[in-house]
């Protein structure tokens, strides 16, 4: 299991802008380095990001081997209602991760 | 007790090896590097035949970046985000890469501000390019060059 940083403000009032910062230790291997025997090092990438509020999508990403190690990806949302944002990673070789995370609106 | 290299058997082996690297050289082949048209096409599939207008949105890159492994940007675009007028995806298009596309980012009236951030690797000194998409169906692009110091993707693996 891959881990991921997350960081949602626990609170927020509503109508407010929030800024929400994602993390997940992958290593992305672009599928372009070689081995010193010349062997080519398998692509394995994360190719989606989704964030969904309270079940509605509210962000996606498809990322390309351009991407760095340990995808960061920053974005923002309104905070509309109290409830659960979750967030899920795929990609290659059946990668599959899923993190939540409460907010409470005021 | 090994006897000493003679001069004749010296040259037959570094002819040996001469020979060998001539032959690897041969037959190593250029990477695949992705040129200024490559993005162009790239750029064509996402935008279909819609025209792009530099303006709107803003890419941030430093100008110099020592290690090309994890680059940082941030593309703003100038949009009030609401239903009716707002974001629907960022693009993000390299020049040198092994690949143009970097990244897509699907954006909407949830996202309440057009901004996003991430890193990204480059393989060389080059330039940068950020599409948006505005729920108008209109495309918006900005342009920035960066030097690269250590490029990505050289390095080998294990």
């Amino acid at each position: 299991m891959a881990s991921a940083l997350i960081n949602v403000p626990a609170r927020a009032k509503r109508g407010e802008i929030i800024e929400i910062k994602t993390l997940i230790s992958h290593v992305m291997e672009t599928g372009f380095r070689r081995t010193q025997l010349g062997a080519v090092i398998p692509r394995d990438i994360i190719r989606r990001f989704v964030c969904t509020y309270n079940g509605t999508e509210v962000f996606r990403a498809e990322l390309h081997p351009a991407i760095a190690a340990n995808p960061f990806i920053v974005f923002s949302t309104v905070a509309v209602e109290s409830g659960t944002l979750v967030f899920s990673w795929t990609g290659d070789h059946g990668f599959s991760a899923t993190e939540t995370a409460a907010i409470s609106v005021d | 007790m090994e006897r000493p290299t003679s001069r004749r058997d010296f040259l037959k082996t570094a002819g040996g090896v001469a020979a060998g690297l001539g032959l690897g050289s041969v037959i190593a082949v250029a990477p695949a590097r992705a040129t200024p048209a490559e993005m162009q096409e790239a750029i064509r599939k996402v935008v279909g035949s819609a025209r792009v207008t530099p303006g709107r949105v803003k890419l941030d890159l430093p100008p110099l970046i020592e290690n090309g492994n994890a680059v940082p940007l941030t593309v703003t675009v100038e949009s009030p985000m609401t239903e009716a007028q707002h974001v629907r995806a960022v693009h993000v298009f390299t020049e040198k890469n092994p690949q143009p596309n970097v990244v897509s980012f699907h954006l909407g009236p949830r996202a309440g501000r057009a901004r996003v951030a991430t890193r990204m690797r480059l393989a060389d000194s080059q330039n940068v390019t950020a599409i948006c998409e505005l729920s108008d169906g209109s495309f918006w692009s900005d342009s920035a060059g960066i030097v690269v110091t250590l490029a990505a993707c050289l390095e080998d693996g294990i």
